[in-house]
């Protein structure tokens, strides 16, 4: 790819930890938060990037904004070492913290806007071009005046994100963005994430915990935990790769032998409802016409696997791998 | 880009953000109003504490009223400056604390300008407008022959005291990078700097003074530009020159201060605190 | 009796509570050593200028210095004790939940605060006051009695402090804003306490009149008490006195709250 817009190779972050284990004694851990990540992001792109909590997704959007410095590797934004000119790249990216708001508490949400606007040198034309584009796209006109303590928690999201793209950056990046929104909330800062994407090109790299976020929104996603990439691709292929199973419930007229339906197996039965495991590569539709086909169907419905779940299986695969690596080793030596 | 243009950048981010705060602070009239009322009794009972002793004695250390007026009056003006200015960094450590020191690092303006802009409050002038208000008493009542260099020194020292002083905040808020539940240390040498300089150094055992002389150059802020123009010999005995020092000591405790914010903001970078 | 010990543990999670900001008690310790030097350096000057003033010699003097800086986080001189989140309960309603809790309002608070004071006095306390005691001539007793009747004086400073704290957090009922209240405390407190100069040092009628405020319980008593200077029994019924009557004032005003409370449906 030659549109290459973020760059990271081998970047490593290590923290100094210190502990109490006595009266005055201390010991001192290093932590590798992140350890020796490699990937691109191409200009346009939308990248989830996902992992349990600890698992060394902030500090790498930290590192990407240049509040933190890695320890090693090199990491280039736009063609920039974030950490090293850190104002000159705030001028191209946009920051959203989802549980720490920007904007000023008790000042008219308009009023944060006018700070923007003059602390990132907009001109005026655009600044009132963009303005009102995002006040439309995210419906925020009768909010404006109103000071920012009184809004909701998904408005100010969205104001949030308003002011994180007023001067125009050419990537998003978004901490936990839909984060203890409301259903329409959420539903609301996809949309709008989704036509910033495709009608302006501007690259996204969102952080989140919802698995939705990523499946409506990201054609790229990538697993960190333990401050490793676990995995990089489309999110059809985490499922291969994690052999996760979807789960298919089905409600019968009447109580029932198990269903056969290779490749699903049943997984529980409780009355006329079965649980169905299959692969979540597997197409649901096709089994569903089987089962409809052949068995008396009152109501189904699919249920996503757990992306938790998905990455420990993934992670104790790659466990496995490595012992079974070093014990082949050993074998050789 | 240059030191120069950061500097310029620095004080357009410092203007827009102190700015914002003024706004918020009178969306709460009341409370504004009561503020600014309230830090103009607090400060000036400091100075009635002095008024207190000197109801019962006429001299302290050797000297009279308006000789402590002021000295009063110069170390009050020059800190009220710097607290305007700077006051408010003692929040830093909640911000580190609570993560959004990480929403300033992601501006495109200087960090620091951000810092001592946050929480900028204008009931702050109070201090000023007392400080003033006794230094002029000081000023008319004070005994002195006044020659050119001894008007020219007042000015000097309250802008080199109220640099002094912003020195001291800025380096207060680098250690609260390293120590961010520590941000009272800062108190025992602004809060406390200003207090021991409200009184003629003769009250003072010759060790303090000679630490905060040589080793924390507070005595620049005042007592010994004010030792010259008063005609007081100055405990430890510096030579007369050393009254036209204080904008170099100034300027060096800047300086580094300067070092000591970039060295702790380095710090934050590398270990994220 | 069970309450009694409701109470006790009140009073435990309020010392502990303040226990674990373990950085900001050492910089307090640093921070009030450095305004107690400061300050014996200020009085002892004054005293050489007019010795015996308000009957005190230069080491008692000095030794009402290092009680002060012992005492400020104790009796929260300048606030920031319980009263704090008492106003910020009150200001955002939660107080409601308060009412329903089978305790009392007052004693609640009152075993928390005494909790949190007790830490600050052995935490932050102690050692300006011992760093005093040993680099600058200081006027302490040694008779035990002298001690234990300072101790008793410095629980009833606790009492009164909370108690006139407790006053004007409950004026947030209808102020709905702690700023104004918190500015007046921080100005009586630090003046009428004798934070600034021992109460006997203020002039003429001004010092008769400071000496029988409530705020003369809090620093005064106790280091009259320590160094002999006065009665200890008169001084444990001044402050007694002060205690009641605060505390039933506290009452008073806590029940029109209440009942505003429940009037506004909370």
């Amino acid at each position: 790819m030659d549109d290459t817009f973020i760059e990271l190779d081998g970047v490593e972050k290590v923290f100094d930890v210190r502990k109490k284990t006595g009266f005055l004694k201390r010991e001192r851990r290093q932590v590798r938060a992140v350890d020796s990540i490699s990937f691109t992001v191409a200009r346009g792109e939308m990248v989830g990037y996902i992992g349990p909590n600890g698992a060394g997704k902030s500090t790498t959007i930290k590192m990407l904004t240049g509040i933190l410095t890695p320890s090693g590797g090199r990491l280039r934004v736009a063609g920039i070492d974030p950490s090293r000119e850190r104002t000159r790249l705030a001028h191209r990216i946009g920051v959203v913290f989802g549980q720490r708001t920007t904007l000023w508490w008790d000042l008219p949400l308009i009023d944060s806007y006018k700070l923007m606007h003059r602390m990132y040198r907009i001109p005026d034309a655009r600044y009132r071009e963009n303005l009102d584009r995002l006040v439309e796209l995210l419906d925020l006109g009768v909010l404006l005046d109103v000071p920012v303590r009184q809004l909701s928690l998904g408005q100010r999201m969205r104001g949030d994100i308003a002011a994180a793209l007023l001067h125009d950056p050419e990537v998003l990046y978004l901490d936990e963005p839909t984060i203890g929104l409301d259903v329409i909330s959420k539903a609301k800062v996809r949309e709008f994430l989704r036509e910033l994407n495709t009608e302006r090109g501007t690259t996204v790299l969102l952080t989140t915990h919802d698995l939705q976020d990523i499946e409506q929104l990201c054609s790229r996603v990538m697993v960190i935990d333990h401050g490793r990439l676990m995995y990089d691709g489309p999110l059809v292929g985490l499922h291969e790769v994690g052999e996760s199973e979807r789960t298919l419930v089905v409600d019968l007229e009447r109580e029932l032998p198990p269903i056969e339906a290779a490749p699903a197996r049943v997984v529980k039965v409780e009355g006329p409802r079965q649980w169905l495991a299959f692969p979540a590569a597997e197409s649901a539709a096709v089994l569903v016409a089987r089962i409809a086909a052949e068995y008396p169907l009152v109501d189904l419905s699919v249920r996503e696997p757990d992306i938790e779940a998905v990455i420990a299986k993934m992670y104790a695969e790659q466990a496995e791998k490595a012992a079974n690596a070093g014990n082949a080793g050993k074998a050789i030596s | 880009m240059g030191e120069r243009h950061a500097l310029a950048e620095g004080l357009r981010a410092y203007g827009l953000i102190a700015g914002m705060w003024v706004r918020s602070s009178m969306t709460y009239r009341t409370s504004f109003v009561v503020t600014v009322f309230g830090n103009l009794v607090v400060t000036a009972l400091d100075f009635v504490a002095i008024l207190l002793m000197f109801s019962q004695v006429d001299s302290l250390g050797g000297w009279s009223l308006p000789e402590v007026a002021f000295l009063y009056g110069l170390s009050a003006t020059a800190f009220g400056i710097a607290d305007l200015v700077l006051g408010s960094m003692d929040v830093l450590g909640g911000r580190i604390r609570d993560g959004s020191f990480d929403t300033l690092l992601v501006r495109p303006a200087p960090v620091l300008a951000q810092v001592g802009a946050d929480h900028f409050a204008l009931r702050r002038l109070g201090r000023i407008t007392q400080g003033a208000v006794v230094l002029g008493y000081a000023l008319v009542s004070v005994d002195v022959d006044w020659s050119a260099p001894k008007v020219l020194l007042v000015p000097v020292m309250v802008v080199s005291g109220a640099a002094i002083f912003s020195a001291l905040f800025v380096a207060g808020a680098a250690f609260q990078i390293f120590a961010q539940d520590a941000a009272e240390v800062q108190n025992a040498f602004t809060y406390g700097g200003t207090t021991l300089l409200q009184y003629p150094p003769t009250v003072f055992g010759k060790d303090l003074v000679r630490g905060v002389t040589f080793m924390l150059p507070l005595a620049f802020v005042n007592w010994v530009s004010a030792a010259y123009v008063l005609g007081r010999p100055y405990p430890i005995g510096l030579p007369s020159w050393a009254a036209f020092m204080s904008p170099l000591v100034a300027a060096a405790c800047c300086a580094l201060a300067g070092l000591a914010w970039r060295a702790g903001l380095r710090s934050y970078r590398s270990t994220g605190s | 009796m069970g309450s009694g010990r409701l109470y006790l543990a009140v009073a435990a999670g309020g010392f502990r509570r303040y226990a674990t900001y373990r950085a900001a008690t050492a910089a307090g310790v640093f921070t009030n050593t450095v305004f107690g030097v400061i300050l014996v350096y200020t009085y002892l000057a004054l005293w050489d200028e007019k010795p015996h003033l308000g009957g005190y010699d230069q080491a008692q003097a000095v030794t009402y210095v290092w009680l002060g800086q012992c005492l400020y986080a104790t009796l929260a001189i300048q606030g920031g004790g319980a009263e704090k989140d008492l106003m910020e309960r009150i200001r955002t309603g939660e107080i409601a939940v308060d009412l329903y809790r089978p305790a009392d309002l007052q004693l609640w608070w009152l075993a928390g605060d005494m909790g949190r004071a007790l830490f600050q006095m052995l935490g932050r306390g102690v050692i300006p006051f011992a760093f005093g005691a040993i680099f600058f001539p200081m006027a302490l007793p040694t008779a035990p009695s002298a001690w234990a009747a300072c101790l008793v004086a410095l629980l009833l400073a606790m009492v009164v402090s909370f108690a006139i704290r407790y006053l004007a957090a409950l004026s947030v009922f209808w102020l709905m804003d702690g700023m104004g209240v918190n500015q007046a405390l921080m100005i009586t407190g630090i003046f009428f306490s004798g934070m600034v100069l021992p109460l006997n040092a203020f002039p003429g009628v001004f010092g008769d009149i400071v000496l029988v405020l409530p705020w003369a319980a809090q620093i005064q008593m106790p280091a009259d008490v320590l160094m002999g200077e006065t009665d200890p029994l008169g001084a444990f019924a001044f402050q007694a006195a002060w205690a009641v009557v605060l505390l039933a004032a506290g009452r008073l005003l806590q029940s029109a709250a209440t009942r505003r409370v429940v009037v506004q449906g909370g």
